[in-house]
């Protein structure tokens, strides 16, 4: 039993008085005080996202938008898709590319309008993200990040649109919300931005609450005292997200792996061109990348961990394991890792090493349940 | 969470001491499993080994990371709580009785010693959430 030392600089979200008062467990996460679980464990909370609503408190995530006239041009140059004909409203999962073809990080992107993008880009990454971002644009656009201490929740899994409905002003509009669309609307007074997304794999939304710490405080009180709803923390939101395959930024991606060895080749738009790293992704789109990510689930007993060597049958290494837990939904252990290309199909047979033995294993889909998100729109 | 019960003896890494005779059971504390959470797998030691004061010689895994238990006492592992196989979670439920991990062969009772009472365990547990 080893505890894990607390670093003094950490700073706090503005639900970081919220979390203390639901009896939050707080650990230094990307600089952040964050609470991995509340009273009820992992496990419960999990399993409350599956089948009720979590709420998650987001707000270490860096919020930022590109304007201007060349906004759109810059996006779809920082990122290998296009956001040249996105509909107002869009929201899209992409990827920030260096010239390697590497990823800085994954984002979300949503085309407020023509000259207006929102993006949410991953705690640990803000500072190099930023850096990057600012560095190369070009043309017609400025970059402004969110003041510090700016909130983002999300309300996740499936009674997410009932809830939000109750307390919302214009109560229908949350119904028609498409799945990765964003709308603005009013919340307890307030005008608010609200995207049909999330990690989890549920149906469910985030919030971003542009307004004074008291007011969003009293927001996530009256959400967290909504008897379907609890406060879910890092904890569950890691298991919930390696149950859909979703790849974690500084586990599962990194700046050296790409797109398509990472499996997320639909990022890609075929006509966008000029984007950071094109010509390796353009190769490896083409003849095939010698890695990929693929999910492993274990098929004896035993937890496989983030950084496990992965062996074929015979003893050969093919591969480390890059994210590993218990998946609480579906009872085992499951994982995710890159392994050479021969064994990135669904239900090869492959080794595991755990503590020097070597459990058996088998290649997986990347996701372990179906998605139960709306179908994305146009 | 569960006072820790007085006929045990603790040490400062969260497992328990249970004496009968030369044989020692040990476990992981009421603390231990509830900075853990849900505990999904254990890794038992093989019986008939020897263990030395300081081993990990068992882990406990929760959904979200592994934790080595160190054994505070040296002697052979004469039984192991094949039960926690596929019912982990009576750590969690029962930490002091049935969530026991191993039953170890004493080679040196001294050892016990140097371990803490029910009362100064509390006392430590005390601090470190101060």
């Amino acid at each position: 039993m080893t505890n894990t030392p607390t670093t003094p600089d950490t700073r706090k979200t503005p639900f970081y008085c919220c979390h203390v008062e639901e009896g939050a467990k707080m650990v230094p996460f990307a600089g952040y005080m964050m609470p991995i679980q509340y009273e009820d464990g992992i496990m419960r909370e999990h399993e409350w996202v599956r089948t009720r609503a979590g709420l998650f408190d987001v707000s270490h995530m860096g919020q930022c938008l590109l304007k201007g006239k060349d906004a759109a041009a810059n996006i779809s140059r920082l990122t290998p898709s296009s956001f040249r004909k996105t509909i107002d409203g869009r929201c899209r999962y992409t990827v920030l590319t260096n010239k390697d073809g590497g990823i800085i990080d994954d984002l979300i992107v949503t085309r407020i309008d023509e000259e207006t993008f929102y993006l949410v880009i991953n705690a640990a990454c803000r500072d190099k993200d930023i850096a990057w971002i600012k560095d190369n644009l070009e043309g017609d656009v400025t970059f402004e990040e969110y003041p510090e201490g700016s909130a983002l929740i999300a309300l996740q899994g499936p009674y997410a649109v009932e809830v939000l409905k109750e307390l919302l002003f214009h109560k229908t509009d949350i119904e028609n919300l498409t799945y990765m669309h964003a709308m603005p609307a009013r919340l307890m007074g307030e005008d608010i931005m609200i995207t049909r997304s999330g990690y989890t794999g549920e149906d469910g939304f985030e919030l971003s609450l542009p307004m004074a710490h008291d007011k969003v405080q009293q927001i996530w009180r009256t959400l967290v005292q909504h008897a379907d709803v609890k406060p879910i923390g890092l904890g569950a939101r890691d298991s919930l997200r390696l149950e859909m395959g979703f790849p974690l930024y500084g586990h599962d991606l990194d700046d050296k792996t790409s797109p398509v060895e990472a499996d997320i080749a639909w990022v890609i738009n075929k006509k966008n061109t000029g984007f950071f790293g094109e010509d390796r992704i353009r190769k490896e789109l083409e003849n095939g990348a010698q890695k990929k990510r693929i999910g492993i689930k274990l098929t004896e007993k035993g937890v496989a961990r983030e950084g496990s060597t992965l062996l074929s049958p015979d003893g050969k290494v093919i591969g480390t394991l890059t994210s590993g837990g218990f998946s609480p939904s579906t009872k085992q252990a499951i994982g995710q890792g890159y392994v050479d290309t021969d064994y990135a199909v669904p239900g090869k047979t492959v080794l595991v090493e755990v503590r020097n033995r070597r459990l058996r294993a088998a290649t997986h889909e990347l996701n372990f349940i179906n998605p139960r998100t709306l179908k994305p729109g146009a | 969470m569960a006072d820790a019960p007085v006929h045990l003896k603790y040490t400062t890494d969260h497992e328990w001491v249970e004496l009968n005779g030369d044989i020692a059971t040990i476990g992981i504390t009421a603390y231990a499993q509830e900075s853990l959470g849900d505990l999904v797998f254990v890794e038992l030691p093989e019986v008939g080994i020897t263990i030395t004061s300081g081993d990990d010689f068992a882990v406990v895994e929760s959904v979200k990371a592994a934790s080595e238990v160190y054994t505070p006492v040296s002697g052979e592992v004469t039984e192991t709580n094949e039960e926690l196989g596929d019912s982990p979670e009576m750590i969690n439920e029962n930490p002091y009785t049935d969530g026991w991990i191993a039953k170890v062969k004493l080679s040196d009772k001294s050892e016990l010693d140097e371990m803490m009472t029910a009362e100064e365990y509390q006392e430590y547990i005390n601090q470190l959430e101060a």
